[in-house]
């Protein structure tokens, strides 16, 4: 049951190198494995009685989202569970050796030599202090007993083998000086330095666009020979999905589903499994919700976007603003354009073009003559891949940056131009949410001093603001309990919830999400994800969607736009865009996804999405 | 092409070093017009010295008093560029001999504690970073004290105790390796223990890092990874520690000449006050200055050359 | 002795890890599971050693508080503390050991130890909060104004810092001492010129980071105007890491005004000060090592306990318990 893959495999192990596992043992045997850690005086089991195997030639894929035990799980294979962890189990063999009970000593006789580790965001986890040479060749001064001379042309062929060009020049670089994509390639040439019979790779492809994302994939794939065997810990179903023979299904410790991939990813059993597949976002979960979260409870404060003029939910497209001051205090906050018809655009971007001097003071353009517009109460999602520039698109529609070249207007007038006058309440009209919120909260504020900041500056003070804010964290599904939370007691879905909700606050027409959900686990992504749609619909909120997530993209957008290299290669509506994409680069995007059904073998039709 | 970003680096920091100087050679010029009366007078030591008159008119003379402040300005920087620090009134000779007569010991002080500072606060991090917090603490609490004993107390602790109780090292004098001991102690152990402070949070940081677990990966033990990774990036905090070594050498070699009754720049500047020998405090200073511009420019180039 | 007033531990901590890109991050960590380097991560001491540190750091610190009020007392009230004149000469009793009129003993002149002891509270305090207070008033007001403004704003006032700092602190007091005369108002006004630039340092590096934040950006986003958002957001977080900087340098201030005060530089004789009787005692080192001891303990207990009190505060205001 192997993978069916394009490229030959070249193996972690040369055949016949060292002496064969005898018949078809498994290369890592585990059998109730519990590891538990003694923090603040309790006892935490953060693994809790996990058993599996992994034979010669295959790829076993651990699944789970974080806080699972996937991680943990995997370094216990090589004795780095943690500081003060306890590691029980019936069984712990790997790479041919019982692994319980080794001392530190004999674990570093195995790290490296018989287990290879590949852990994620090369940048982060090769030393930035040192060449890239100089890191690949630890593990081989190590281990290996090879003299200098030796060392260094092993280093270059396996810089190759990983499939850097150009090695010679390579190693003397350090590893910012790389792509991503090839720090990850010297990072695994570094797993793989000493042959290792089991190759571990915990979320190799995490920080990686999804382009290169894949080749790393196809690279881990194809170094399984007939006698190694590949371990690979994700959060990402889809991405295991292209090369994993099995999957284990991880939750809060345990293994609640294992077995042959297909099984796995086409019928799975476990509600927990279900609820991990029904939540990945896609072209094929448009209109329908991701989590069993229900519907965010409506009627708040309709009464303030009434105010603000945007049309009440359901209302025909291009209704008139109603009134503009409001009831209950609450100052008019939407973008009431001069002659506002159903066409003008909320939020438009003309010829824009900008430049940046980096620390080298080299400028660098980073968009080209991008045109946007995005219509009241219609979701426009910006994809590409980092350094598209579409951050910066982003941040001069929000009127925060200005263009070198071009006119960013807002509601058909310049930002530039608003009126001294209408300058607040336009502003207010359009809110921010980024990727991290941590940052864009006031470190000293309590969350409900967070909220309340919005709240006063559209006149609503005392006691309202206080029931405003209430209301507003019941909208996000968040207990009132967190008003009394700081920002950095919260997590991070919780704080997303707290920074849409203080966008609400004050009304707005337009929000502009950067990446919101990215750093988001996929069970929480996807309920952040039903807000969105929840508040799109109620209250109809337009949207600057922001990812380089096509999945995410494709679920949440009316119009797409494609950015790459700063430049727009393809716009339009997403059904459109995402079926039958005209540029190279969008179908070079779409081909990358990760998709779920993704062994059912090659030659798929270009364009589909599972 | 490295050698030209080098080059501009180098050329900053110069021009940053040479403004610096040249701002505490104004510091000076006005410290020397603010005094209280005629400037000659106080050159020349006060009435108290009783300088003869044709000794005034030859000090005014020489440093243009008599002329308008800008004309004196550009006087004092003309001599100053010449190597002409003014004389000393007390000692009858040129500032700039008495400072070079006194340069040895203070010298030799200095690059001991230096050295001694460095390598000890390295030592005490490396050994003690990622042990957890109950070493953590205790390391805290013995750097706390230590820092916060004034130097000159310690000094005289050290004294107490290994010179009067314990005869077993000298308590006075420059003669030879054995009367460097007591000193250098004194000096280094506040240097370092406000090294270790900053080193070992830094220290803890860089061990949490990804890349010390992908050493580890790699069949890496502990001790390995703090000398092979994580020691390199202790530079950092150490090079942007300099000016504050540099200034507590120079600083504190004052308190510690006094103490331990050594020879030094730091007994000059000190009887220099007393004595309200002007010229000769001025000189001083602004020998300081330029040591730790020299300094911190010498470590400047030094850590970009090294820096990837 | 080293550096009088500058305390490397008031630098700007460094700059968190590198932002996130745009790029995927890792999903956030919602439970406690260890993430990053396992090393550390669950490596908690037992429930008991970390009650034990608990109660000792709670017990240190009021301590501290304790004893730091007992001097302000002193330097304000000193006769509540003592009857004995501190400048009177009881002619005969000179080196005489601890008696009951004496409870400290009497110096080489025959003056009351303790009462010295207690009435050079005054001064060394005094020198303490006088020179923070200038340390700290120019300093976040050079700071403060080199963060807001443009780069050369910025670089002027830093230039004309670092010219300060080029100085050694004690070498430059002796120049102002030099100038104006010893004393302990001079000492004063030198130990704080040269506080100075380090809290000029720490404000100007936290007003940069604090203009840059994103939650700055957003409160403009808001709507609200650059004034409210820089009264409400930056002022407050910039000066946020002062706050036990201040009582940090208090206990260097002490001590280096006690440096300057053992060269003969600041309280001048027979007024009692702690480094000056260090000074004198000094002489009598052998014969009545007390002497020494005495001051020498004040000064140490004194720089000790308002460190102790700083740092209480910058872990409770960087959100960290005591223990």
């Amino acid at each position: 049951m192997s993978t069916v893959l394009s490229e030959p495999r070249n193996g972690l192990r040369d055949a016949g190198a060292r002496d064969a596992t005898p018949g078809n043992a498994p290369l890592v045997e585990v059998d109730g494995l519990s590891v538990s850690f003694t923090t603040a005086g309790s006892r935490l089991t953060v693994v809790k009685d996990v058993s599996f195997s992994i034979r010669p030639g295959t790829v076993l894929a651990l699944v789970g989202e974080s806080g699972s035990g996937k991680s943990v799980t995997s370094r216990s294979l090589i004795g780095l569970a943690g500081a003060g962890a306890r590691v029980e189990a019936r069984t712990l063999k790997v790479a041919g050796r019982d692994a319980l009970g080794l001392s530190e000593k004999q674990w570093r006789g195995v790290r490296g030599k018989d287990v290879g580790f590949v852990l994620q965001d090369a940048l982060a986890s090769l030393d930035h202090l040192r060449r890239v040479g100089a890191e690949v060749e630890e593990p081989l001064r190590l281990h290996s007993g090879l003299t200098r001379a030796q060392r260094a042309e092993r280093v270059l062929e396996l810089l190759g083998r990983a499939g850097i060009p150009d090695p010679a020049s390579r190693v003397r670089q350090y590893p910012h000086q790389l792509s991503g994509g090839l720090r990850q390639r010297a990072l695994i040439a570094s797993a793989i330095a000493n042959t290792p019979r089991v190759l571990i790779a915990d979320e190799p492809t995490t920080a990686l666009d999804a382009t290169v994302a894949a080749q790393i994939l196809r690279l881990l794939g194809g170094l399984v020979g007939e006698e190694g065997a590949l371990l690979m810990v994700s959060h990402d179903l889809a991405a295991v999905a292209s090369i994993a023979d099995r999957i284990a299904v991880m939750n809060d410790g345990r293994i609640v589903e294992e077995g042959p991939a297909e099984a796995v990813l086409q019928d799975p059993q476990d509600p927990y499994t279900k609820r991990l597949l029904a939540a990945v976002p896609s072209l094929a979960s448009r209109g329908r919700r991701l989590s069993d979260e229900p519907p965010a409870a409506s009627g708040w404060a309709a009464s303030a976007w009434v105010a603000a003029g945007t049309p009440a939910p359901g209302a025909a497209e291009g209704s008139a603003t109603a009134t503009p001051r409001a009831e209950g205090g609450h100052a008019a906050s939407g973008i009431e354009a001069a002659g506002d018809a159903a066409g003008a655009a909320l939020l438009e971007l003309r010829g824009v073009s900008k430049s940046f001097r980096g620390f080298d003071s080299v400028t660098r353009p980073v968009l080209r003559d991008v045109s946007l517009r995005l219509h009241r109460g219609e979701t426009l999602g910006v994809v590409g891949e980092s350094g598209s520039g579409k951050t910066t698109a982003a941040r001069i529609a929000l009127g925060v940056e200005a263009a070198d070249e071009g006119l960013a207007l807002v509601g058909g007038v310049p930002w530039a131009d608003v009126p001294r006058a209408e300058r607040e309440r336009v502003r207010r009209g359009v809110q921010l949410i980024s990727q991290d919120p941590l940052g864009s909260f006031d470190p000293r504020y309590t969350v409900g001093k967070v909220l309340a900041e919005p709240l006063a500056a559209v006149g609503v003070r005392g006691a309202a603001a206080r029931l405003r804010a209430a209301e507003l964290l019941d909208l996000v599904r968040l207990p009132v309990s967190t008003l009394e939370r700081r920002s950095l007691q919260l997590s991070g879905g919780q704080r997303q919830r707290v920074a849409i909700a203080r966008a609400l606050a004050v009304a707005p027409s337009v929000i502009v999400a950067d990446e919101p959900v990215s750093a988001l686990d996929v069970s929480v992504q996807a309920q952040i994800l039903d807000l969105f749609a929840d508040v799109r619909r109620e209250y109809g909120v337009a949207s600057l969607f922001i990812s380089h997530d096509l999945g995410v993209i494709n679920h949440v957008s009316d119009r797409v736009m494609v950015l790459s290299g700063g430049e727009v290669v393809e716009s339009g509506g997403a059904e459109d865009v995402l079926r039958h994409p005209q540029h190279p680069y969008t179908r070079e995007l779409l081909a990358a996804i990760p998709r779920l059904d993704a062994r059912r073998g090659a030659g798929e039709p270009e364009g589909r999405i599972s | 092409m490295r050698a030209l970003a080098l080059g501009r680096v180098v050329a900053r920091r110069a021009l940053s070093g040479v403004l610096v100087l040249w701002g505490a050679a104004t510091i000076t010029f006005a410290a020397l017009h603010t005094v209280k009366g005629d400037p000659a007078l106080v050159l020349m030591g006060g009435e108290e010295a009783n300088p003869s008159p044709e000794a005034l008119a030859a000090v005014r003379e020489e440093y243009g008093f008599d002329k308008p402040l800008w004309v004196q300005y550009g006087i004092y920087f003309s001599r100053l560029l010449h190597g002409n620090l003014g004389d000393s009134y007390q000692q009858h000779r040129s500032v700039l001999s008495a400072i070079g007569i006194q340069l040895g010991p203070t010298i030799v002080l200095a690059l001991s504690t230096a050295v001694v500072a460095v390598v000890l606060a390295l030592a005490v991090a490396l050994a003690t970073a990622g042990r957890g917090p109950t070493v953590a603490g205790a390391v805290n609490a013995v750097t706390t004290v230590l820092s916060s004993v004034p130097g000159f107390v310690l000094g005289i602790a050290l004294l107490f105790v290994f010179s009067a109780l314990l005869p077993i090292l000298p308590s006075a004098g420059n003669a030879g390796a054995a009367s460097l001991v007591l000193p250098v102690v004194t000096l280094a152990l506040p240097i370092a223990a406000h090294l270790v402070q900053v080193l070992q949070p830094e220290l803890d940081e860089v061990l949490e890092q990804p890349f010390i677990l992908t050493a580890r990966t790699r069949g890496a033990s502990v001790a390995s990874t703090k000398i092979r990774h994580a020691l390199r990036h202790c530079l950092m905090p150490i090079a942007t520690m300099t000016g504050f070594v540099v200034a507590g050498l120079l600083g504190g070699a004052v308190l510690v000449e006094t103490v331990f009754s050594r020879q030094g720049l730091g007994r000059l500047a000190t009887a220099a006050v007393s004595n309200q020998d002007l010229s000769l405090v001025l000189g001083v200073v602004l020998f300081a200055a330029l040591v730790f511009v020299l300094v911190n420019l010498a470590v400047d180039v030094v850590y970009s050359l090294l820096d990837p | 002795m080293t550096s009088l007033v500058s305390d490397p531990t008031l630098l700007p901590s460094p700059p968190d890890a590198a932002g996130t890109a745009p790029v995927p991050a890792p999903p956030s960590a919602a439970v406690t599971a260890p993430a990053g380097t396992p090393e550390t991560a669950g490596r908690a001491a037992s429930p008991r050693r970390r009650a034990w540190r608990g109660a000792a750091a709670r017990i240190t610190v009021s301590l501290s508080g304790v004893f730091l009020l007992a001097l302000l007392v002193a330097a304000l009230f000193p006769g509540l503390l003592t009857r004995q004149d501190p400048v009177a000469v009881t002619l005969g009793v000179p080196l005489s050991p601890p008696s009951a009129g004496h409870p400290l003993g009497t110096d080489e002149a025959g003056r009351d130890v303790f009462s010295r002891l207690v009435h050079g509270a005054g001064a060394s305090l005094g020198i303490g909060f006088g020179a923070t207070l200038i340390a700290v008033v120019g300093g976040a007001l050079v700071g403060l104004i080199a963060g807001l403004g443009n780069r050369l704003v910025d670089g002027f006032f830093m230039r004309a810092v670092d010219c300060l700092v080029a100085v050694p602190d004690l070498l430059l007091a002796m120049i102002v001492i030099t100038v104006s005369g010893a004393g302990v108002v001079t000492a004063l006004v030198a130990v704080g010129v040269a506080g100075i630039p380090s809290v000029a340092r720490i404000v100007r590096a936290q007003t940069h980071q604090v203009r840059v934040s994103p939650y700055i950006e957003a409160a403009r986003i808001l709507g609200l105007s650059r004034t409210t958002v820089a009264l409400r957001h930056v002022l407050p977080n910039a000066f946020r890491p002062l706050i036990p900087a201040v009582a940090l340098r208090i206990g260097g201030a002490i001590g280096a005004g006690a440096g300057l005060s053992f060269l003969g530089l600041g309280a001048q004789p027979p007024r009692p000060e702690w480094g000056a009787m260090i000074s004198t005692g000094r002489n009598f080192l052998v014969n009545d090592p007390l002497l020494v001891l005495w001051p020498a303990l004040a000064i140490t207990l004194t720089v000790l306990a308002t460190g102790t009190l700083g740092r209480a505060l910058k872990r409770r205001l960087e959100g960290r318990d005591l223990a």
